[in-house]
């Protein structure tokens, strides 16, 4: 509950931005976020909140961790925890107005 | 009993660069060498950092003199029996309870969530405090969001309360914990002996490392804040270890790619400005002040313990588990034991039949030592 991912911006309309996480698109709230956020962007997200935007030249440092361990099974608890931070940017944002 | 313990990768040392890992660990044992008295004890504050020191069998490449040990980092573990039975009798008396999965089988006085939904209550797990307040339009049912986690967290429940569209039948049961003043409880209990903390590097996201400033100066004692790689943690415990031999107590920010001085204004502003700290009980360690995050009077309105009168009474005259008794858990949170240490780890106490809180949250230590191991024998 304390493990933010990483995903890229596709699109942002008002404070609900469409979020790509390994290819699953999901809405994410834009509320908290500190800086502007644009289509091409990566922000660490965090139970449905985008709370960082992730500068650029620190993604690919950012994401390596991510990356292995989704490559772990379903069991694993900390790939499970990820994948339920994934969740919670819901396909249908409390408040957002953008398609799913 | 056998020991049912399912380690799935338990100690797979498996690093993206082995050779840097091995670097920093023989950095990491001059350094020790060279303060030249153990244990040096160094704690962390953060259910993903165990996950990871645990998964990555971190801990078997550690000098044996450094001792690493999870504090107080689990946000539903330290959420004390009568915040869970506020939520068991709201549940009971008919509003639906949308909470954090790890939030349905904490223990509460007689009963958990989940028991509550056994018997009828209605109990939704929601990822999201948006997705409590969406229930909430899709029912004429009060909708009760019970609110764990730390700073991280809150600041989305305080985004949610802030919106001005919400239905009437919403309302938050924060149980929200803030960490900096419990990290100033754990540096007081003599026997905890820490000379070192690890910081949560996504909790600092919003806080910024400046907020750990004042910790090292009245306390003397270094702070690190560390990202979650198993690269990240051990280069944090060779800072740490380097600022302990110079005598040199600072913050030092580890993860300058998610963390900064200030951190997250925008976040901190609004969590403000929906909550304010509250003394009260972190289960099984101490009376923290300051430690707990509740609403403001100005969100009454989503007060749920302003909405509804919560009577728990009927539940404190409900008989204790035994087994409950036997529980470490608050030990463990303090630093002070191990899950090792704990007759039921492992026996009357597994995921599966959880005794403490410790074994519910996957942030828990015990749940994370049960699937990944702990301390190896060496």
């Amino acid at each position: 509950m304390c493990l933010g991912v990483p995903g890229r911006v596709l699109e942002v309309e008002g404070l609900v931005a469409t979020v790509d996480f390994w290819g699953l698109r999901r809405q994410v709230r834009l509320d908290v976020v500190d800086e502007p956020v644009r289509p091409g962007d990566y922000v660490l997200n965090h139970v449905g909140f985008a709370i960082r935007r992730i500068p650029a030249e620190e993604i690919q440092e950012t994401l390596s961790l991510y990356e292995e361990l989704l490559r772990a099974g379903e069991s694993d608890m900390m790939a499970a925890d990820v994948r339920g931070e994934i969740e919670a940017s819901s396909e249908s944002a409390a408040g957002g107005e953008a398609d799913a | 009993m056998p020991d049912k313990r399912v380690r799935s990768s338990a100690n797979e040392l498996k690093f993206r660069d082995p050779s840097q890992a091995r670097a920093l660990a023989e950095r990491l044992a001059d350094l020790c060498a060279e303060v030249g008295r153990e244990p040096i004890s160094l704690m962390h504050v953060c259910g993903t950092h165990e996950q990871a020191i645990a998964k990555y069998g971190l801990r078997t490449i550690l000098p044996k003199s450094l001792d690493l040990i999870m504090g107080p980092g689990c946000p539903v573990c330290v959420t004390d029996m009568p915040e869970v039975d506020e939520a068991v009798v709201l549940a009971e008396d008919g509003a639906l309870i949308a909470t954090y999965g790890d939030m349905l089988r904490v223990p509460g006085t007689a009963k958990s969530l989940a028991d509550a939904q056994a018997e009828g209550a209605r109990v939704e797990v929601v990822y999201s405090a948006a997705q409590a307040v969406d229930l909430a339009r899709s029912t004429q049912q009060e909708v009760v969001f019970f609110a764990s986690g730390f700073e991280t967290t809150a600041v989305a429940t305080a985004a949610v309360a802030l919106q001005d569209d919400l239905p009437p039948n919403f309302s938050i049961l924060s149980a929200h914990k803030y960490v900096p003043p419990a990290m100033e409880i754990v540096a007081q209990i003599p026997a905890t002996r820490v000379e070192g903390f690890v910081a949560a590097g996504h909790a600092a996201t919003i806080t910024g490392w400046g907020i750990f400033e004042p910790f090292v100066e009245r306390y003397q004692i270094p702070v690190v804040v560390a990202g979650f790689e198993p690269l990240d943690i051990l280069a944090a415990l060779v800072r740490l270890v380097e600022l302990i031999r110079d005598g040199t107590p600072a913050v030092s920010n580890m993860y300058p790619r998610c963390v900064t001085r200030e951190g997250n204004r925008v976040a901190l502003e609004q969590m403000w400005k929906v909550f304010r700290t509250a003394g009260g009980r972190w289960r099984g360690i101490a009376d923290v002040p300051d430690g707990n995050l509740r609403l403001r009077p100005e969100f009454g309105h989503l007060d749920a313990r302003l909405k509804f009168d919560i009577d728990m009474q009927r539940l404190w005259q409900l008989a204790p588990s035994a087994l409950a008794e036997r529980c470490i858990c608050g030990a463990i949170m303090s630093g002070l034991a191990s899950p090792s240490d704990c007759e039921l780890f492992g026996k009357e106490c597994d995921p599966e039949n959880p005794v403490g809180a410790c074994m519910v949250s996957s942030e828990g230590t015990c749940k994370i030592w049960y699937q990944y191991g702990g301390r190896p024998d060496l």
